[in-house]
């Protein structure tokens, strides 16, 4: 198996050891090998969204129900969820997410980059602690301190799945 | 005919047993803290549009509990979209009701576009909700009320509900403090 395909097994693998029992996502292709993983597996309940913001409420009812969630998005999905996330800062929802980028190393679609260039301050305004991972070896750790800090502390944590881990979107056949 | 709100949301938790509730930002808190306090009503203070998908969550963490989502249109209608998500989840221990008065009550009585006329019973069907429901009387609150303690299928109501503006009843607003007791009620890991 080659790097490129192994890190949503990694993340698979992280979600599963922290026990996350619900996982939410609009459809994305970075995150479509884990979104299948998570799909196949009788022991989590996938819920596809019309939009990301409904997976921040989704989290946080969750949690009032004794669940661990977790939120798969791209980038752009972050900017949906802004105010949603007042729900996780005032209530201490843990808030789990794994956020593809977009917009950031060799994006051929230039309206990708106005949201994927803000992601990170938006997320640290919104008292969110942001983990990177720009390589396949860095993915595990990022994701098992995002969980800690996320149920452990009850707080938001965010690991950007960078665009030079996920690849170059092919524009062209 | 339009029904009293405070009095729909008291009959429809008067003998709630186990049901968890969830009501939206706005006018049905306040119903449901008039209706009295329990641990088990998750108050939102915020979160428009969330109040559904909050319950979606719940839902699918407690599967042997019932949990009532009651919000109203103005919030359902910022959070449309979640009823296409739950149509296709089909959790079968959430009922999403909708009080319905065709105004935005807490910003001075603005229409909503249910008045416009949008169907939010028409939108739940389309979504996939088979057991919907249209409440306009006291026979209709009770049959729905009764309901809340039986359904197997996602279920969705809209109660027709008077456009007044009663005093406000403030539930207890710190979220930590409403989502630890809720969890304590529930019994579940701190």
């Amino acid at each position: 198996m080659s790097a490129s395909v192994e890190w949503p097994d990694r993340l698979y693998a992280t979600l599963k050891r922290a026990g996350v029992r619900q996982v939410a996502y609009v459809p994305d292709a970075g995150h479509s090998r884990l979104i299948e993983r998570c799909r196949a597996d009788n022991d989590i309940h996938d819920v596809a969204l019309t939009t990301e913001e409904e997976g921040v409420a989704l989290a946080a009812g969750a949690w009032l129900g004794g669940d661990r969630a977790a939120l798969l998005m791209q980038s752009s999905g972050l900017g949906n969820c802004i105010n949603m996330l007042s729900l996780a800062r005032t209530c201490r929802f843990p808030m789990l997410m794994f956020i593809t980028m977009r917009g950031e190393w060799e994006e051929f679609n230039p309206w990708q980059v106005p949201m994927g260039s803000i992601v990170d301050p938006v997320l640290k305004l919104c008292e969110a602690e942001v983990y990177r991972a720009s390589n396949t070896d860095e993915v595990e750790g990022a994701a098992e301190r995002a969980v800690q800090h996320a149920f452990g502390d009850e707080r938001i944590a965010a690991v950007l799945l960078s665009q030079q881990l996920i690849g170059k979107k092919v524009w062209t056949k | 005919m339009s029904l009293e709100r405070r009095a729909a949301m008291a009959a429809l938790v008067a003998n709630r047993g186990d049901l968890l509730v969830v009501p939206g930002l706005g006018s049905t808190t306040w119903d449901l803290a008039a209706a009295g306090d329990d641990p088990r009503n998750f108050y939102l203070w915020g979160a428009m549009g969330g109040a559904a998908m909050i319950g979606l969550g719940l839902a699918l963490a407690q599967p042997d509990k019932r949990v009532a989502v009651v919000t109203g249109d103005g919030e359902m209608l910022m959070g449309l979209g979640s009823l296409a998500t739950i149509g296709v989840k089909r959790p079968g221990n959430l009922a999403v009701i909708v009080f319905d008065n065709g105004v935005y009550g807490e910003t001075g009585m603005q229409p909503s576009h249910t008045q416009g006329g949008v169907d939010l019973m028409a939108v739940a069907s389309a979504c996939g909700f088979v057991d919907a429901c249209d409440v306009r009387d006291d026979v209709g609150l009770e049959d729905l009320a009764g309901r809340l303690k039986t359904f197997t299928e996602p279920l969705f109501a809209r109660v027709r509900i008077v456009a007044d503006d009663p005093p406000r009843v403030l539930p207890l607003r710190d979220g930590v403090e409403l989502k630890n007791r809720f969890r304590a009620a529930l019994g579940v890991e701190a």
